[in-house]
Protein backbone atom coordinates (compact mmCIF):
# COMPACT_ATOMS: atom_id res chain seq x y z
CA UNK A 1 0.00 0.00 0.00
CA UNK A 2 1.52 3.31 -1.07
CA UNK A 3 1.25 5.87 1.07
CA UNK A 4 -1.47 7.63 -1.82
CA UNK A 5 -3.46 4.83 -0.80
CA UNK A 6 -2.87 5.79 2.96
CA UNK A 7 -3.87 9.00 2.70
CA UNK A 8 -6.83 8.10 0.33
CA UNK A 9 -8.30 5.77 3.08
CA UNK A 10 -7.71 7.87 6.57
CA UNK A 11 -7.50 11.19 5.23
CA UNK A 12 -9.55 11.85 2.06
CA UNK A 13 -10.74 15.67 1.47
CA UNK A 14 -13.08 14.60 -0.99
CA UNK A 15 -14.86 11.90 1.26
CA UNK A 16 -14.54 14.65 3.50
CA UNK A 17 -16.37 16.95 2.02
CA UNK A 18 -19.05 14.30 1.41
CA UNK A 19 -19.75 13.02 4.52
CA UNK A 20 -19.64 16.66 5.92
CA UNK A 21 -23.18 17.22 6.85
CA UNK A 22 -23.54 13.70 8.08
CA UNK A 23 -20.81 14.28 10.71
CA UNK A 24 -22.28 17.96 11.13
CA UNK A 25 -25.65 16.44 12.35
CA UNK A 26 -23.62 14.10 14.55
CA UNK A 27 -21.43 16.80 15.94
CA UNK A 28 -24.67 18.98 16.90
CA UNK A 29 -26.56 15.95 18.31
CA UNK A 30 -23.43 15.05 20.68
CA UNK A 31 -23.26 18.89 21.44
CA UNK A 32 -27.02 18.45 22.71
CA UNK A 33 -26.73 15.37 24.46
CA UNK A 34 -23.66 16.78 26.50
CA UNK A 35 -25.43 20.16 27.49
CA UNK A 36 -28.33 18.35 28.60
CA UNK A 37 -26.81 15.90 30.45
CA UNK A 38 -23.36 17.10 32.48
CA UNK A 39 -25.86 19.56 34.57
CA UNK A 40 -28.72 16.89 34.86
CA UNK A 41 -25.81 14.06 36.16
CA UNK A 42 -24.23 16.99 38.47
CA UNK A 43 -27.61 18.19 39.83
CA UNK A 44 -28.24 14.20 40.53
CA UNK A 45 -25.31 13.86 42.00
CA UNK A 46 -25.74 17.21 44.06
CA UNK A 47 -28.64 15.91 45.52
CA UNK A 48 -27.58 12.41 46.38
CA UNK A 49 -24.32 14.68 47.89
CA UNK A 50 -27.15 16.66 50.15
CA UNK A 51 -28.53 13.29 51.05
CA UNK A 52 -25.68 11.57 51.69
CA UNK A 53 -25.10 14.35 55.35
CA UNK A 54 -28.38 13.25 56.30
CA UNK A 55 -27.76 11.14 59.65
CA UNK A 56 -30.65 9.21 59.51
CA UNK A 57 -30.51 5.47 58.68
CA UNK A 58 -33.87 5.82 56.54
CA UNK A 59 -31.90 7.74 54.16
CA UNK A 60 -28.22 6.31 54.65
CA UNK A 61 -29.39 2.58 53.57
CA UNK A 62 -31.58 3.19 50.56
CA UNK A 63 -29.02 5.96 49.41
CA UNK A 64 -26.11 3.24 49.43
CA UNK A 65 -28.61 1.04 47.97
CA UNK A 66 -29.08 3.55 44.99
CA UNK A 67 -25.50 4.85 44.32
CA UNK A 68 -24.24 1.23 44.35
CA UNK A 69 -26.55 0.10 41.85
CA UNK A 70 -26.53 2.89 39.14
CA UNK A 71 -22.61 2.47 39.73
CA UNK A 72 -22.61 -1.12 38.52
CA UNK A 73 -25.22 -1.34 36.00
CA UNK A 74 -23.20 -0.95 32.94
CA UNK A 75 -24.54 2.44 31.33
CA UNK A 76 -25.46 0.92 27.79
CA UNK A 77 -27.42 -1.68 29.69
CA UNK A 78 -29.05 0.69 31.69
CA UNK A 79 -30.09 3.45 28.71
CA UNK A 80 -31.72 0.26 26.93
CA UNK A 81 -33.05 -0.88 30.27
CA UNK A 82 -34.84 2.86 30.38
CA UNK A 83 -35.41 3.35 26.59
CA UNK A 84 -37.17 -0.23 26.40
CA UNK A 85 -38.49 -0.87 29.88
CA UNK A 86 -40.64 2.46 30.59
CA UNK A 87 -43.13 1.72 27.76
CA UNK A 88 -43.69 -1.19 30.04
CA UNK A 89 -44.46 1.00 32.83
CA UNK A 90 -47.05 2.91 30.33
CA UNK A 91 -44.45 6.01 29.66
CA UNK A 92 -43.61 6.07 26.13
CA UNK A 93 -39.81 7.92 26.19
CA UNK A 94 -38.12 9.42 23.52
CA UNK A 95 -34.28 8.75 22.59
CA UNK A 96 -33.31 11.92 24.17
CA UNK A 97 -35.65 11.68 27.43
CA UNK A 98 -34.38 8.07 28.10
CA UNK A 99 -30.82 9.40 27.58
CA UNK A 100 -31.47 12.03 30.26
CA UNK A 101 -32.87 9.57 32.89
CA UNK A 102 -30.20 7.20 31.68
CA UNK A 103 -27.55 9.99 32.52
CA UNK A 104 -29.11 10.95 35.67
CA UNK A 105 -28.88 7.63 37.34
CA UNK A 106 -25.71 6.55 36.49
CA UNK A 107 -23.97 9.73 35.94
CA UNK A 108 -25.63 11.36 39.28
CA UNK A 109 -24.10 8.59 41.28
CA UNK A 110 -20.66 9.08 40.34
CA UNK A 111 -20.72 12.62 40.41
CA UNK A 112 -22.53 11.98 43.84
CA UNK A 113 -19.57 10.17 45.34
CA UNK A 114 -17.19 12.74 44.21
CA UNK A 115 -19.29 15.59 45.83
CA UNK A 116 -19.52 13.69 48.68
CA UNK A 117 -15.96 13.04 49.34
CA UNK A 118 -15.61 17.07 48.24
CA UNK A 119 -18.22 17.83 51.15
CA UNK A 120 -16.82 15.88 53.78
CA UNK A 121 -13.28 17.38 52.54
CA UNK A 122 -14.59 20.32 54.22
CA UNK A 123 -13.20 20.54 58.40
CA UNK A 124 -15.64 20.29 60.64
CA UNK A 125 -15.21 23.64 62.30
CA UNK A 126 -16.32 25.52 59.28
CA UNK A 127 -19.66 24.65 59.30
CA UNK A 128 -19.65 25.17 63.20
CA UNK A 129 -18.06 28.82 62.65
CA UNK A 130 -21.21 29.20 60.30
CA UNK A 131 -23.98 28.24 62.64
CA UNK A 132 -22.56 30.47 65.31
CA UNK A 133 -23.01 33.40 63.57
CA UNK A 134 -26.51 31.84 62.93
CA UNK A 135 -26.69 30.96 59.72
CA UNK A 136 -28.96 28.03 59.20
CA UNK A 137 -27.42 24.17 58.29
CA UNK A 138 -28.67 24.71 54.94
CA UNK A 139 -27.00 28.30 54.59
CA UNK A 140 -23.83 26.86 55.70
CA UNK A 141 -23.77 24.22 53.22
CA UNK A 142 -24.93 26.65 50.48
CA UNK A 143 -22.31 29.52 51.42
CA UNK A 144 -19.68 27.55 53.64
CA UNK A 145 -19.14 24.30 52.81
CA UNK A 146 -19.99 23.41 49.10
CA UNK A 147 -18.14 26.16 47.30
CA UNK A 148 -15.63 24.65 49.29
CA UNK A 149 -15.93 21.05 48.66
CA UNK A 150 -16.71 21.73 44.82
CA UNK A 151 -12.97 23.44 44.64
CA UNK A 152 -11.44 20.70 46.59
CA UNK A 153 -12.54 18.10 44.20
CA UNK A 154 -12.73 19.77 40.55
CA UNK A 155 -10.27 17.90 39.38
CA UNK A 156 -12.19 14.47 39.45
CA UNK A 157 -15.79 16.65 38.54
CA UNK A 158 -13.88 17.45 35.36
CA UNK A 159 -12.08 14.28 35.03
CA UNK A 160 -15.74 12.68 35.46
CA UNK A 161 -17.30 14.89 33.28
CA UNK A 162 -14.84 14.08 29.92
CA UNK A 163 -16.03 10.73 30.78
CA UNK A 164 -19.45 11.66 30.20
CA UNK A 165 -19.18 13.55 27.16
CA UNK A 166 -17.21 10.47 25.94
CA UNK A 167 -19.99 8.09 27.09
CA UNK A 168 -22.95 9.99 25.49
CA UNK A 169 -21.91 7.83 21.84
CA UNK A 170 -23.77 5.04 24.02
CA UNK A 171 -26.88 7.22 22.82
CA UNK A 172 -26.87 5.79 19.56
CA UNK A 173 -28.06 2.54 20.78
CA UNK A 174 -31.66 4.41 21.31
CA UNK A 175 -31.44 5.83 17.99
CA UNK A 176 -29.61 9.07 18.54
CA UNK A 177 -27.72 9.74 16.05
CA UNK A 178 -24.72 11.26 17.67
CA UNK A 179 -21.40 11.63 16.11
CA UNK A 180 -19.71 8.60 16.26
CA UNK A 181 -22.44 7.02 14.95
CA UNK A 182 -22.82 9.03 11.85
CA UNK A 183 -19.29 8.97 11.52
CA UNK A 184 -19.72 4.74 10.85
CA UNK A 185 -22.34 5.80 9.13
CA UNK A 186 -20.66 7.41 6.53
CA UNK A 187 -18.01 4.97 6.86
CA UNK A 188 -20.21 2.01 5.89
CA UNK A 189 -21.24 4.28 2.75
CA UNK A 190 -18.19 5.65 1.39
CA UNK A 191 -15.85 2.42 2.19
CA UNK A 192 -13.46 5.06 4.11
CA UNK A 193 -11.94 5.32 7.18
CA UNK A 194 -11.95 9.36 6.58
CA UNK A 195 -15.10 9.75 8.62
CA UNK A 196 -13.71 8.12 11.46
CA UNK A 197 -10.55 9.73 11.88
CA UNK A 198 -12.56 13.36 11.47
CA UNK A 199 -15.16 12.29 14.59
CA UNK A 200 -11.90 11.67 16.77
CA UNK A 201 -9.93 15.10 15.13
CA UNK A 202 -13.81 16.54 16.73
CA UNK A 203 -13.26 14.66 20.08
CA UNK A 204 -9.86 15.87 20.79
CA UNK A 205 -10.54 19.74 19.82
CA UNK A 206 -13.65 19.05 21.86
CA UNK A 207 -12.29 17.73 24.55
CA UNK A 208 -8.32 19.08 24.25
CA UNK A 209 -8.89 22.24 26.15
CA UNK A 210 -10.64 20.56 29.20
CA UNK A 211 -7.85 18.34 29.18
CA UNK A 212 -5.40 20.86 29.65
CA UNK A 213 -7.26 22.73 31.89
CA UNK A 214 -7.66 19.44 34.18
CA UNK A 215 -3.84 19.27 34.15
CA UNK A 216 -3.29 22.47 34.82
CA UNK A 217 -5.67 22.37 37.91
CA UNK A 218 -3.74 18.89 39.32
CA UNK A 219 -0.45 20.53 39.21
CA UNK A 220 -1.40 23.28 41.18
CA UNK A 221 -3.40 21.09 43.70
CA UNK A 222 0.17 19.01 43.89
CA UNK A 223 2.13 22.30 44.02
CA UNK A 224 -0.45 23.43 46.79
CA UNK A 225 0.12 20.49 48.91
CA UNK A 226 3.81 20.72 49.13
CA UNK B 1 -23.98 44.16 90.82
CA UNK B 2 -25.99 43.63 87.54
CA UNK B 3 -28.16 40.36 86.59
CA UNK B 4 -26.43 37.28 85.33
CA UNK B 5 -26.11 37.62 81.34
CA UNK B 6 -25.22 33.68 81.25
CA UNK B 7 -26.59 31.54 83.22
CA UNK B 8 -26.05 27.85 83.16
CA UNK B 9 -27.02 26.04 86.12
CA UNK B 10 -26.31 22.04 86.66
CA UNK B 11 -25.03 21.30 83.45
CA UNK B 12 -24.35 17.66 82.44
CA UNK B 13 -22.82 16.06 79.72
CA UNK B 14 -22.49 12.92 78.25
CA UNK B 15 -20.29 11.51 74.65
CA UNK B 16 -22.01 8.16 75.14
CA UNK B 17 -20.64 6.47 77.77
CA UNK B 18 -18.27 9.54 78.50
CA UNK B 19 -19.25 11.82 81.74
CA UNK B 20 -17.51 15.17 80.53
CA UNK B 21 -19.71 17.76 82.30
CA UNK B 22 -20.39 16.31 86.26
CA UNK B 23 -23.30 19.55 87.04
CA UNK B 24 -21.16 22.54 86.18
CA UNK B 25 -22.98 26.11 87.77
CA UNK B 26 -22.12 29.05 85.89
CA UNK B 27 -23.31 32.51 85.95
CA UNK B 28 -21.69 35.30 84.27
CA UNK B 29 -22.14 38.87 84.72
CA UNK B 30 -22.82 42.11 82.24
CA UNK B 31 -19.58 43.07 81.67
CA UNK B 32 -17.82 40.32 83.28
CA UNK B 33 -14.65 39.01 82.09
CA UNK B 34 -14.43 34.72 83.24
CA UNK B 35 -11.33 33.27 82.84
CA UNK B 36 -12.01 29.24 82.54
CA UNK B 37 -8.77 27.71 83.34
CA UNK B 38 -7.76 23.97 83.77
CA UNK B 39 -6.03 20.88 82.67
CA UNK B 40 -6.81 19.17 79.28
CA UNK B 41 -9.66 17.01 78.89
CA UNK B 42 -11.26 19.33 81.99
CA UNK B 43 -14.41 19.86 79.44
CA UNK B 44 -13.51 23.75 78.83
CA UNK B 45 -14.10 23.49 75.82
CA UNK B 46 -17.54 21.05 76.04
CA UNK B 47 -18.57 23.83 78.47
CA UNK B 48 -17.88 26.85 76.21
CA UNK B 49 -20.00 25.30 73.25
CA UNK B 50 -22.67 23.69 75.55
CA UNK B 51 -23.77 27.92 76.89
CA UNK B 52 -24.29 28.05 72.48
CA UNK B 53 -25.58 24.51 71.87
CA UNK B 54 -23.24 23.64 69.79
CA UNK B 55 -23.05 20.67 71.77
CA UNK B 56 -26.18 19.42 73.21
CA UNK B 57 -26.18 19.46 77.08
CA UNK B 58 -27.76 15.97 78.67
CA UNK B 59 -29.06 17.52 81.20
CA UNK B 60 -29.17 21.31 83.20
CA UNK B 61 -30.08 24.46 82.01
CA UNK B 62 -28.69 27.45 80.33
CA UNK B 63 -30.25 30.71 79.59
CA UNK B 64 -28.41 33.37 77.59
CA UNK B 65 -29.74 37.04 77.43
CA UNK B 66 -32.89 36.06 79.33
CA UNK B 67 -33.39 33.18 76.66
CA UNK B 68 -33.64 29.70 77.41
CA UNK B 69 -30.99 27.78 75.41
CA UNK B 70 -32.62 24.59 75.44
CA UNK B 71 -36.23 25.14 74.94
CA UNK B 72 -37.15 23.90 71.68
CA UNK B 73 -39.14 26.84 70.56
CA UNK B 74 -36.27 28.86 71.04
CA UNK B 75 -34.96 30.15 67.52
CA UNK B 76 -31.60 29.18 68.10
CA UNK B 77 -30.08 30.31 64.64
CA UNK B 78 -31.66 34.16 66.04
CA UNK B 79 -30.75 32.91 69.85
CA UNK B 80 -26.57 32.11 68.70
CA UNK B 81 -26.24 35.94 67.02
CA UNK B 82 -26.01 37.15 70.81
CA UNK B 83 -23.35 35.05 71.39
CA UNK B 84 -20.47 35.62 69.95
CA UNK B 85 -18.08 32.40 69.49
CA UNK B 86 -13.87 32.56 68.76
CA UNK B 87 -12.03 29.35 67.77
CA UNK B 88 -8.69 28.24 68.42
CA UNK B 89 -8.36 27.50 64.76
CA UNK B 90 -10.01 30.49 63.41
CA UNK B 91 -12.07 29.10 61.17
CA UNK B 92 -12.57 31.86 58.45
CA UNK B 93 -14.34 30.62 55.39
CA UNK B 94 -11.14 30.47 53.11
CA UNK B 95 -12.60 31.07 49.83
CA UNK B 96 -14.24 34.59 51.27
CA UNK B 97 -12.00 37.64 51.71
CA UNK B 98 -11.64 39.12 55.37
CA UNK B 99 -14.59 41.49 54.25
CA UNK B 100 -16.91 38.82 53.33
CA UNK B 101 -15.88 36.56 56.03
CA UNK B 102 -17.75 38.76 58.27
CA UNK B 103 -20.41 40.25 55.66
CA UNK B 104 -21.68 36.62 55.48
CA UNK B 105 -24.13 36.61 57.72
CA UNK B 106 -24.87 40.06 58.09
CA UNK B 107 -26.59 39.42 55.03
CA UNK B 108 -27.48 36.01 55.42
CA UNK B 109 -28.84 36.03 58.69
CA UNK B 110 -29.93 39.81 59.20
CA UNK B 111 -30.86 40.11 55.78
CA UNK B 112 -28.89 43.47 55.48
CA UNK B 113 -27.94 44.97 51.49
CA UNK B 114 -24.46 44.43 50.59
CA UNK B 115 -23.53 47.99 50.76
CA UNK B 116 -24.65 48.13 54.50
CA UNK B 117 -23.48 44.56 55.16
CA UNK B 118 -19.96 45.51 53.52
CA UNK B 119 -19.94 49.10 56.08
CA UNK B 120 -20.83 47.44 59.28
CA UNK B 121 -17.92 44.63 58.36
CA UNK B 122 -15.32 47.27 57.51
CA UNK B 123 -16.13 48.82 60.56
CA UNK B 124 -15.66 45.64 62.71
CA UNK B 125 -12.47 45.17 60.79
CA UNK B 126 -11.44 48.48 61.91
CA UNK B 127 -12.04 47.61 65.84
CA UNK B 128 -9.51 45.16 65.37
CA UNK B 129 -7.26 47.57 63.21
CA UNK B 130 -7.64 45.48 60.03
CA UNK B 131 -9.13 47.59 58.05
CA UNK B 132 -6.27 48.00 55.48
CA UNK B 133 -6.75 43.90 54.80
CA UNK B 134 -10.55 43.95 54.13
CA UNK B 135 -9.86 42.74 50.35
CA UNK B 136 -7.44 40.01 51.87
CA UNK B 137 -7.92 35.84 51.83
CA UNK B 138 -7.57 33.74 54.99
CA UNK B 139 -4.62 32.77 53.37
CA UNK B 140 -3.06 35.58 52.92
CA UNK B 141 -3.36 37.07 56.22
CA UNK B 142 -0.88 36.09 59.75
CA UNK B 143 -2.68 33.58 62.04
CA UNK B 144 -2.94 36.47 64.52
CA UNK B 145 -4.58 38.42 61.43
CA UNK B 146 -6.82 35.96 61.30
CA UNK B 147 -7.91 35.21 64.21
CA UNK B 148 -8.74 39.01 64.54
CA UNK B 149 -10.92 38.84 61.55
CA UNK B 150 -12.61 35.71 63.26
CA UNK B 151 -13.20 38.41 66.28
CA UNK B 152 -14.55 40.92 63.90
CA UNK B 153 -16.77 38.34 61.96
CA UNK B 154 -18.24 37.69 65.73
CA UNK B 155 -18.40 41.30 67.09
CA UNK B 156 -19.75 42.40 63.91
CA UNK B 157 -23.54 40.82 65.04
CA UNK B 158 -23.37 42.48 68.18
CA UNK B 159 -23.18 39.78 70.46
CA UNK B 160 -24.24 40.32 73.91
CA UNK B 161 -21.51 38.39 75.23
CA UNK B 162 -18.55 36.30 73.36
CA UNK B 163 -16.98 33.18 74.17
CA UNK B 164 -13.05 32.15 73.54
CA UNK B 165 -11.68 29.24 72.98
CA UNK B 166 -8.08 28.74 73.10
CA UNK B 167 -7.95 31.62 71.23
CA UNK B 168 -4.11 32.01 71.02
CA UNK B 169 -2.92 28.46 71.44
CA UNK B 170 -2.93 28.16 68.07
CA UNK B 171 -0.44 31.65 67.34
CA UNK B 172 3.40 31.64 67.28
CA UNK B 173 4.22 33.46 70.37
CA UNK B 174 5.01 36.98 68.09
CA UNK B 175 1.60 36.96 66.84
CA UNK B 176 -0.15 36.27 70.23
CA UNK B 177 0.34 40.36 71.51
CA UNK B 178 -2.16 41.14 68.82
CA UNK B 179 -4.64 39.09 69.49
CA UNK B 180 -4.80 39.99 73.19
CA UNK B 181 -4.77 43.43 72.34
CA UNK B 182 -7.88 43.05 70.37
CA UNK B 183 -9.57 41.54 73.37
CA UNK B 184 -8.72 44.07 75.65
CA UNK B 185 -10.12 46.52 73.53
CA UNK B 186 -13.01 44.51 73.36
CA UNK B 187 -13.42 44.30 76.98
CA UNK B 188 -12.55 47.91 77.79
CA UNK B 189 -15.62 48.54 74.93
CA UNK B 190 -18.08 46.79 77.67
CA UNK B 191 -18.18 43.30 76.32
CA UNK B 192 -19.18 40.51 78.52
CA UNK B 193 -16.67 37.19 78.11
CA UNK B 194 -15.54 33.89 78.87
CA UNK B 195 -12.28 33.00 78.30
CA UNK B 196 -10.82 29.45 77.80
CA UNK B 197 -6.96 29.81 78.00
CA UNK B 198 -3.61 29.91 79.40
CA UNK B 199 -2.26 33.12 79.23
CA UNK B 200 -1.92 34.12 82.83
CA UNK B 201 -0.32 37.32 82.08
CA UNK B 202 -3.65 37.89 80.41
CA UNK B 203 -6.07 36.58 83.16
CA UNK B 204 -3.79 38.71 85.67
CA UNK B 205 -4.50 41.97 83.65
CA UNK B 206 -8.04 41.30 82.44
CA UNK B 207 -10.09 38.89 84.44
CA UNK B 208 -12.40 39.57 86.70
CA UNK B 209 -13.13 36.21 88.16
CA UNK B 210 -10.98 32.92 87.26
CA UNK B 211 -12.77 29.51 87.28
CA UNK B 212 -10.92 26.15 87.33
CA UNK B 213 -12.42 23.31 86.35
CA UNK B 214 -11.08 19.93 86.72
CA UNK B 215 -12.83 16.22 85.90
CA UNK B 216 -15.90 17.71 84.44
CA UNK B 217 -16.38 20.31 87.41
CA UNK B 218 -15.80 23.57 88.47
CA UNK B 219 -13.29 23.07 91.64
CA UNK B 220 -12.45 26.37 92.73
CA UNK B 221 -13.33 30.38 91.48
CA UNK B 222 -12.40 33.66 92.59
CA UNK B 223 -10.76 36.72 91.76
CA UNK B 224 -7.37 36.28 89.74
CA UNK B 225 -5.27 37.37 92.60
CA UNK B 226 -6.69 34.75 95.14
CA UNK B 227 -6.91 31.96 92.59
CA UNK B 228 -3.51 32.26 91.25
CA UNK B 229 -1.72 33.57 94.65
CA UNK B 230 -3.55 32.23 97.60
CA UNK B 231 -5.65 29.06 95.89
CA UNK B 232 -7.54 27.09 98.29
CA UNK B 233 -8.05 23.79 96.41
CA UNK B 234 -5.37 21.22 96.18
CA UNK B 235 -5.97 20.25 92.89
CA UNK B 236 -5.87 24.34 91.93
CA UNK B 237 -2.68 24.62 93.39
CA UNK B 238 -0.98 21.19 91.81
CA UNK B 239 -2.44 22.97 88.25
CA UNK B 240 -1.23 26.41 88.52
CA UNK B 241 1.93 25.14 90.32
CA UNK B 242 2.32 23.74 86.77
CA UNK B 243 1.74 26.13 84.33
CA UNK B 244 3.92 28.35 86.69
CA UNK B 245 6.96 26.47 85.93
CA UNK B 246 6.45 26.44 82.27
N1 LIG C 1 -17.46 15.17 70.25
C1 LIG C 1 -16.92 14.42 71.23
N2 LIG C 1 -17.13 13.09 71.27
C2 LIG C 1 -16.59 12.33 72.24
N3 LIG C 1 -15.83 12.79 73.24
C3 LIG C 1 -15.59 14.12 73.27
C4 LIG C 1 -16.10 14.99 72.27
N4 LIG C 1 -15.69 16.25 72.54
C5 LIG C 1 -14.94 16.16 73.65
N5 LIG C 1 -14.88 14.88 74.11
C6 LIG C 1 -14.19 14.42 75.30
O1 LIG C 1 -14.65 15.17 76.40
C7 LIG C 1 -13.61 15.46 77.29
C8 LIG C 1 -13.54 16.94 77.52
O2 LIG C 1 -13.15 17.56 76.31
P1 LIG C 1 -12.95 19.12 76.18
O3 LIG C 1 -12.54 19.36 74.79
O4 LIG C 1 -14.15 19.82 76.69
O5 LIG C 1 -11.74 19.39 77.15
P2 LIG C 1 -10.88 20.70 77.33
O6 LIG C 1 -10.91 21.03 78.77
O7 LIG C 1 -11.33 21.73 76.38
O8 LIG C 1 -9.43 20.19 76.94
P3 LIG C 1 -8.25 20.93 76.14
O9 LIG C 1 -7.56 21.81 77.12
O10 LIG C 1 -7.39 19.81 75.68
O11 LIG C 1 -8.88 21.69 75.02
C9 LIG C 1 -12.35 14.85 76.69
O12 LIG C 1 -12.12 13.60 77.32
C10 LIG C 1 -12.70 14.67 75.26
O13 LIG C 1 -12.02 13.58 74.71
MG1 LIG D 1 -10.51 22.63 74.66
Amino acid sequence: MSFDDFLQAFFSLEILQQAWPILWAGLLNTLLLSVVVVPLGFLGGLILALLGTVHSRWVRWPLIAWVDLFRSLPPLVLLVFVYAGLPFAGLEVTALTAVAIGFFLNTGAYYGEILRAGIESVPRGQVEAARCTGLTAAQAMAHVVLPQAVRNVLPDLISNTLEVVKLTSIASVVALPELLFQARQAQSVTYNATPIMAAAVIYFILLWPVVRLLSRLENRQMAGRR
Amino acid sequence: MSAAIVEARGVHKYFGGLHVLKGVDLAVRERELVFVIGPSGSGKSTLLRCLNRLEEPSDGSITVDGIDMLDRRTDINKARQRIGMVFQSFNLYPHMTALGNVALALRRVQGMSRAAAEARARQALERVHLADRAGHYPGQLSGGQQQRVAIARAIALEPRVMLFDEPTSALDPELVGGVLQAMRELRESGMTMVVVSHEMGFARAAADRVVFMDGGRIVEEGPPEAIFGNPQQERTRAFIGQIERH
